[in-house]
């Protein structure tokens, strides 16, 4: 395929290549920083949380889609992200930008933790492993006096200072901000001997070590910076819906960041964001047929509404038997359709 | 037989290695050294433990007895990457390249640990990171071109035909900056101009990257036309070493490979 001439290595490995992907990068940061003021608060709010599981689904990505290590628990570390902030906040007193790291990096230590057996296990074993390593996190925020179990945790605002961010508005720009920093990290790992090594062990582990790659290393890593993400999305979760409770962190939620990365497109960081999109988007629009049909068919809104899931699962399903690359695959297949249109080929 | 003198003009020295998988011996007390700069070949009917071989001085298997030195290091106890931090290199024979990966980053991911950033600096990209990129990207540039794979740079590796899938194995082991390649197999399926490519290929690593080789091969004119000595082994057993000549010319080769002369 033509289309581009570079003369420097450095033009070849940046992110934006060509003028039409920054014309699209300018149009689009116009679109963000604008938005609040076109949007109504719901519309903004599920943006936010868009935003939010972008980050969580990045660092899911990034262990699965990129190093090949299947995990069940990635719910496990946003409850720990967001316990740690909700803790370190409310009991505390600590500062909102110093809870935030704190949170991811205690999700990371214990990622570490988790990624340890993943030496040992691999594939749906590694996967039961991440799944015990949930169940433990979830009992213990039950039975633990101090997250109160089922009665949840109230969250403080987020504040610097004598700054409150209250609005939908305030949020979004926050949210951006942090999913915006989350893609061009993980775009740059991507890029990097980081993320190379990520795919070499994903691909073929017996080659990637005699290639250099240490194993041990990179897989527990992975766990680390995958679970770091997750403890800051959980952070972020928590002082957004300024109430936490152990059972929004359970297993589905775990299901549904697999599936957010499934059907965006495993090892892209475009498909990460395209998952994050679309699986926080669906229940919305269900929500939105359903509204539109309960005047006329309230049976049939009814009985969307009680197959919410089960849409969710056939979703999962045909992207697996039609689009096995995910949303990704699509792009990738639109762009090279526009890029040599008229030819086939 | 060379007798051993001075044992520093070896760069890897094999010392009566045995290696054995349950009852079965798959290597017995092979011993073999390879001077810096030779191309070195290992032939043997199939099952001789010419793999098994590679596999110990990669690491990737652990032989019970024996000794192996590269530059007068001791390889037994280093785990594969150690050994190819080294310099050991290796190209394997059934293609196990990074199926996911374009030619270009399969080349990349071997430099590794030839690049020194951590993963935070490879979060932000700008200063240290990018300029060890492009400076790997320097020297895997000049492997591409070395082997002719510009037009297939970003090519995703899975859909390449057999013989390129060969030679971007051999790129992606060059990439490391090697001082010792284990070649195994290079040129098994190959048509005739194919393993010519890779003859070439081989002698101008060896001459101009002054690169030591040890292959693994069946094709005997291969291994006849570049070898600088040969040893044979058969069932785990070193049954000959010499030059090809010699080789070629030994009865007891002749006999393991083609059987006993009926009389």
């Amino acid at each position: 395929m033509s289309g581009s001439y570079k003369v420097s290595y450095k033009e070849d490995m940046a992110i934006f290549q060509n003028l039409w992907v920054k014309v699209w990068l300018i149009i689009f940061i116009i679109l963000a920083v604008f938005s609040p003021i076109l949007l109504n608060r719901y519309q903004l709010s599920i943006l936010n949380e868009m935003g939010i599981a972008t980050i969580g689904a990045l660092g899911l990505n990034l262990l699965i889609g990129y190093t090949g290590q299947l995990s069940l628990g990635h719910g496990a570390f946003l409850a720990i992200g967001a316990y740690t902030s909700a803790l370190l906040t409310g009991k505390l007193g600590i500062p909102f930008f110093l809870s935030l790291p704190l949170s991811g990096l205690m999700a990371s230590l214990l990622g570490l933790v988790v990624g340890i057996p993943s030496l040992r296990l691999k594939g749906l074993y590694l996967a039961l492993g991440t799944l015990a390593f949930a169940f433990i996190v979830e009992y213990i925020l039950f039975h633990w006096d101090l997250t109160q179990g089922d009665l949840g945790m109230a969250v403080k605002r987020i504040g610097i200072g004598d700054y409150v961010i209250r609005s939908q508005r305030q949020y979004f720009y926050l949210i951006m901000a942090f999913a915006t920093f989350a893609v061009i990290c993980t775009k740059n790992l991507d890029r990097s001997k980081i993320g190379r090594s990520f795919k070499a062990i994903r691909d073929r582990d017996i080659a990637a070590e005699a290639m250099g790659i240490p194993l041990a290393k990179y897989k527990v890593m992975a766990f680390g910076i995958s679970a770091f993400y997750g403890g800051v999305a959980g952070c972020l979760m928590a002082h957004y819906n300024r109430w936490i409770v152990p059972g929004s962190f359970d297993i589905s939620l775990s299901i549904a960041y697999i599936a957010m990365i499934i059907i965006g497109g495993l090892g892209t960081v475009l498909g990460s964001v395209l998952g994050a999109i679309l699986i926080t988007g669906v229940p919305h629009g269900i929500v939105y047929v359903v509204d539109l049909l309960k005047g006329d068919y309230p049976a049939l809104s009814g009985f969307i509404i009680d197959f919410k899931l089960g849409i969710f699962g056939l979703i999962i399903v045909l992207t697996l038997l039609f689009e096995p690359k995910g949303l990704f695959g699509v792009y990738q297949r639109t762009k090279v359709y526009f890029k040599t249109w008229p030819f086939k080929y | 037989m060379v007798v051993l003198e001075d044992s520093s003009e070896f760069q890897l020295e094999i010392d009566s290695v045995t290696m054995s998988f349950g009852g079965i011996s798959a290597l017995h007390d092979v011993s073999l050294s390879v001077e810096k700069g030779q191309i070195y070949s290992i032939i043997g009917p199939n099952g001789a433990g010419k793999t098994t071989l590679f596999n110990c001085i990669s690491g990737m298997y652990r032989a019970q007895r024996g000794s192996i030195k590269f530059d007068g290091k001791e390889l037994m106890r280093l785990k594969p990457p150690e050994i190819a931090h080294m310099g050991i290199a290796r190209a394997f024979q059934n293609i196990e390249l990074f199926q996911g990966m374009t030619v270009l980053d399969n080349l990349m991911s071997a430099r590794g640990h030839l690049s020194h950033y951590g993963f935070l600096r490879a979060a932000i990209y700008l200063g240290k990171c990018r300029k060890e990129e492009i400076k790997s990207r320097d020297w895997v540039e000049e492997i591409i071109e070395f082997l002719d794979m510009q037009a297939i740079r970003k090519t995703p590796v899975a859909g390449l035909p057999y013989g390129l899938q060969k030679r971007v194995e051999l790129g992606r082991a060059l990439a490391m900056e090697p001082k010792l390649l284990l070649v195994d197999e290079p040129v098994s399926g190959m048509n005739i101009d194919e393993t010519e490519d890779m003859a070439r290929y081989l002698l101008d690593i060896n001459e101009e990257m002054d690169i030591t080789v040890v292959l693994v091969e069946h094709d005997m004119g291969l291994v006849m036309d570049l070898s600088d000595r040969v040893t044979v082994l058969n069932f785990g057993t070193k049954i000959a070493e010499g030059t090809p000549q010699e080789i070629a010319n030994n009865p007891v080769v002749v006999q393991a490979y083609l059987g006993e002369a009926e009389s």
